[in-house]
């Protein structure tokens, strides 16, 4: 158990480095005009210099990514280049909204796509039919697509919810909630028929297994059958399922941030990429992977535990 | 996903040579996605003759302008023509699409194929980077790569070509795999085919087909996920795309919400014919035989000519009574297709009845009918099941009430399977798997069914029921396994137990032990039993009676003495040699109908 945690730890690290620096090596080449875009456009030549001086890009890449890599690993993650804010507790500070987004959308579309995965897969007829149509649905519009048409109803059309901003949830809870409605709303219908349509065929799987047949000859409930025991057999595969869309949540998060203005990790992605802030994106950059570094090891260790034959 | 696909591989490939096309045309939804995306490729090649207006000319007069008039769908924030934008945004589109899957494929194709091909180190190294490419949040590399190389749509689509290639990576080497051992391949190599022609030949033609499926799905998301870029602005401004069309309605959403609609629509539209233009390639790959609803009407007309007679007088003074009875599965062209064929027999308290036939004579099927277990696609046909003087199946219901069986199973009519350790939830002990029944069917407590379980456990011959009590499935022995399905089938003390080939997947020791086990069984609690065995030899060691099987007709019914004796039927005299040579009966009479 302890050698496999390592294990991953180990390799988890491996990819990191070599994910940071892909990374960093691509920022290298946007930097160029970087220290113009501080100073604005006017700035003279000799201020650029100073700056380009100031920042160490004046200094040979792989000094640079030495340097940096030596800070990363002890936490540090430097400045921004164009608010000085600390990196890390910027990061800290947008990272709850992220997280409140993508853990809320991933929680209630993990529960709809086990129920209409499940119905889908006992009941078969008309209700498989229409999560097969709704998978389908949900695939081929993207989640800025689905967002900006909630936005159009709901915020703009009914007027109902907040089209864009956040309310911090000591300032106030029910504004806070409902900043969050559509945002969330998003990420989970654009995810939810794909899921329930591979639990559908998670649980479908697990109901062909003779051990079913058996159970039901000893005269056990079906719903206990299902409930219990199918449900409990496709959970590796279901869990695999969810930490997959967990993923392309938190790329899905990027757009929806910035189309609802959240101050979250993706829209300071996206402001930092755009502006050339390379010690920002190398900061969210490694973030971003540890985040599902970790999320797959829970997964892997559930499965783990949940698996008989493996746990210790 | 995996299964589906190499499904797709082995039986799809000759048929991708053939008529893929046909197929595909002759599926609705196939032609109707191919029809929309061969428009939206011809209105991206003749964008320039049919637009009318420049995409890119603003017009500071005509700001907005609604649908109608010169501009069929009005005119954006600068005064371009919407339509015109959208047919030149095609081109994008299909550009993007394109760049994606051919990286994406000229990587992960290779790459694959070597990897399933010949494993080892290669296989280790490829197979991890495939890994940590699926695990990046793909939008936040792409990122990082329009900062680095400024808003070109082509490198990012190739840089997300790169991204997605483990998909490719993934399906190509499952489908090697899973022929790299197959004889055709053996004797290629055998016969002295270099690995480069047997790799061309034989392995490239089975992967063909779900690369060709993959390839319709990676376009939809190439298509998402440029768009998506282009939203957010790091899209290629100078070019016109869809989500550029997107991005500018977004900004004046508040003024002008049907600017967002158009592009909107067409990237669903698109994106999504190219979903279901991929279902439809794997549906006309795998030739599937989908029940339409014409058909299913036919198979209920099938099902409709029943006789209506009832249940034969005698039948409630049997413990178990079969009559006439017929099961199928509907077709595609709407027959039913039958498995078992006006079967009837008895079973009397006490009495040991065994079926015997071959894989496909229908044996497992009836054992199934009186359990009530059927698959789900099955239907009954005619027929009458009686249990006890209690009608659980009579001519036309098509199905047994799961009701009304709930009150039978486990109390009273109990079930051996074939398959030991198939047969055990690998997720529960076996103490669990043997208590819960009994709290249920008897209502018992739980002490108490752990008291009687570990009885059980010791009467079928195991040795440390406690052990034994808490181990999982995977913890015991094949033959260990059987005794506690056994013990689990005889726990609530049933009147009937239905065995079905209880000891076909033992070792030939365990196998008299466990007949012996039964007899016991049988013996002490006055049992009634159906065996369902190709075994002539269980049947003779245990029946009373015998019933013969063959392509899921009864052949023959008799006193096993009698039968064993002066078989009259040539099919019983040919199984009964086959168990007097010692061996198990030859396939070669087995029908072509696949046992379940």
């Amino acid at each position: 158990m302890i050698a496999f945690i390592a294990r991953r730890f180990g390799s988890g690290a491996l990819l990191l480095l070599i994910i940071s620096t892909i990374a960093y090596f691509l920022m290298f080449f946007s930097a160029s005009n970087v220290a113009m875009n501080i100073l604005g456009e006017d700035a003279t030549s000799e201020a650029i210099l100073a700056k380009q001086q100031e920042l160490g890009l004046n200094l040979p890449i792989f000094e640079r990514y030495w340097a940096w890599l030596t800070h990363a690993v002890t936490g540090d993650f430097g400045i921004s280049w164009f608010t000085n804010e600390e990196i890390v507790e910027t990061i800290l500070g947008r990272l709850p909204i992220t997280m409140t987004l993508v853990i809320g959308a991933i929680l209630i579309a993990a529960v709809l796509a086990t129920i209409l995965g499940m119905t889908a897969a006992v009941k078969g007829g008309g209700i498989d039919r229409l999560v097969q149509f709704l998978a389908i649905a949900g695939f081929a519009v993207p989640n800025f697509v689905v967002a900006i048409f909630l936005v159009t109803l709901f915020a703009i059309n009914l007027a109902l919810l907040p089209a864009t901003g956040w309310v911090p949830i000591e300032e106030d809870p029910a504004q806070w909630f409902l900043s969050l409605v559509l945002p969330t709303s998003a990420l989970v219908l654009a995810t939810v028929a794909s899921a329930a349509q591979q639990i559908r065929s998670a649980i479908k799987a697990v109901l062909e297994k003779d051990w079913v047949r058996t159970l039901t000859s000893r005269g056990i409930p079906r719903r206990e059958i299902l409930f219990k025991h199918v449900l409990r057999s496709a959970a590796p595969a279901g869990l695999t399922v969810l930490s997959l869309q967990f993923v392309g949540m938190l790329g899905g998060a990027v757009i929806i941030e910035s189309i609802f203005a959240l101050p979250g990790l993706g829209s300071l992605a996206v402001e930092s990429t755009s502006k050339g802030d390379t010690p920002v994106v190398m900061g969210v950059v490694v973030f971003t992977v540890v985040i599902v570094i970790l999320v797959n090891l829970v997964v892997d260790l559930i499965n783990g535990w949940l698996n008989p034959k493996v746990r210790v | 996903m995996t299964t589906s696909t190499t499904a797709a591989a082995t039986h799809g490939a000759p048929l991708v040579r053939r008529s893929l096309l046909q197929r595909i045309v002759r599926n609705p939804l196939g032609l109707g996605t191919s029809i929309f995306l061969f428009l939206v490729l011809a209105i991206a090649i003749l964008a320039p003759v049919i637009s009318g207006f420049d995409p890119a000319a603003t017009d500071t007069d005509n700001l907005m302008v609604g649908p109608g008039g010169a501009h069929i769908l009005g005119t954006d924030s600068a005064g371009r023509d919407i339509l015109a934008r959208l047919f030149f945004g095609a081109q994008t589109t299909l550009i993007s699409a394109v760049v994606v899957v051919v990286t994406a494929v000229s990587i992960g194709v290779p790459t694959g194929l070597i990897a399933g091909y010949y494993g080892g180190k290669f296989d280790g190294v490829a197979s991890w980077m495939a890994n940590m490419l699926m695990s990046l949040p793909s939008i936040i590399v792409l990122l990082a790569v329009s900062a680095a190389f400024g808003p070109s749509i082509l490198i990012s689509m190739f840089v997300f070509g790169i991204l997605i290639t483990p998909s490719f990576f993934r399906i190509t080497r499952t489908a090697v795999m899973s022929v790299r051992n197959e004889l055709y391949v053996d004797a290629a190599r055998v016969s002295g085919l270099s690995d480069l022609r047997i790799i061309s030949k034989h392995i490239f033609t089975v992967v063909r087909a779900p690369i060709i499926i993959q390839s319709a799905m990676i376009s939809g998301i190439a298509i998402s996920i440029q768009s998506g870029l282009e939203f957010l602005g790091l899209g290629d401004t100078s070019m016109i795309s869809w989500g550029v069309m997107l991005n500018e309605g977004f900004r004046n959403i508040f003024i002008n919400p049907m600017l967002v609609l158009w592009p909107g629509i067409v990237i669903s539209l698109t994106i999504g014919s190219f979903a279901l233009l991929g279902n439809a390639l794997r549906d006309a790959l795998e030739d599937t035989q989908k029940l339409s609803s014409k058909s299913k009407k036919v198979a209920a007309a099938a099902q409709a000519e029943v006789d209506h007679s009832a249940a034969p007088a005698d039948a409630a003074s049997h413990l178990l009574s079969v009559s006439k009875l017929s099961v199928g599965y509907p077709q595609g062209d709407g027959s039913l297709k039958k498995v078992v064929s006006d079967v009837s027999f008895h079973v009397d308290k006490g009495e040991v009845l065994g079926i015997v036939g071959e894989s496909g004579s229908g044996k497992s099927q009836t054992a199934f009918s009186i359990l009530g277990l059927l698959p789900g696609n099955a239907k009954i046909a005619t027929g009458h099941i009686v249990f006890d003087g209690n009608e659980l199946v009579s001519t036309g219901e098509g199905a047994i009430s799961q009701k009304a069986m709930t009150q039978f199973r486990g109390k009273r009519i109990a079930y051996i399977p074939q398959e030991p350790m198939s047969n055990l939830d690998p997720a529960f002990t076996i103490g669990y798997q043997l208590v819960r029944p009994m709290t249920e069917v008897l209502g018992v407590s739980k002490k108490e069914a752990k008291a009687r379980a570990l009885k059980l456990l010791d009467m079928v011959g195991i040795n440390n029921p406690e052990r034994v009590f808490k181990s999982y499935p995977h913890e015991v022995s094949g033959g260990m396994a059987q005794r506690v399905l056994i013990a689990g089938a005889v726990s609530c003390e049933p009147d009937l137990l239905i065995a079905d080939e209880p000891t076909t997947a033992l070792d030939v020791t365990v196998q008299a032990e466990v007949l012996d086990l039964l007899r016991d069984l049988q013996k002490r609690l006055g049992m009634g039993m159906v065996l369902v065995t190709h075994n002539f030899g269980v049947v003779a060691d245990l029946a009373d009676r015998v019933v013969v099987m063959q392509y899921g007709r009864v052949v023959e019914t008799g006193e096993v003495r009698e039968i064993l004796r002066s078989p009259k039927e040539e099919y019983t005299q040919v199984l009964l040699s086959s168990m007097l040579e010692g061996k198990t009966p030859m396939t070669m009479l087995t029908g072509n109908a696949k046992e379940q």
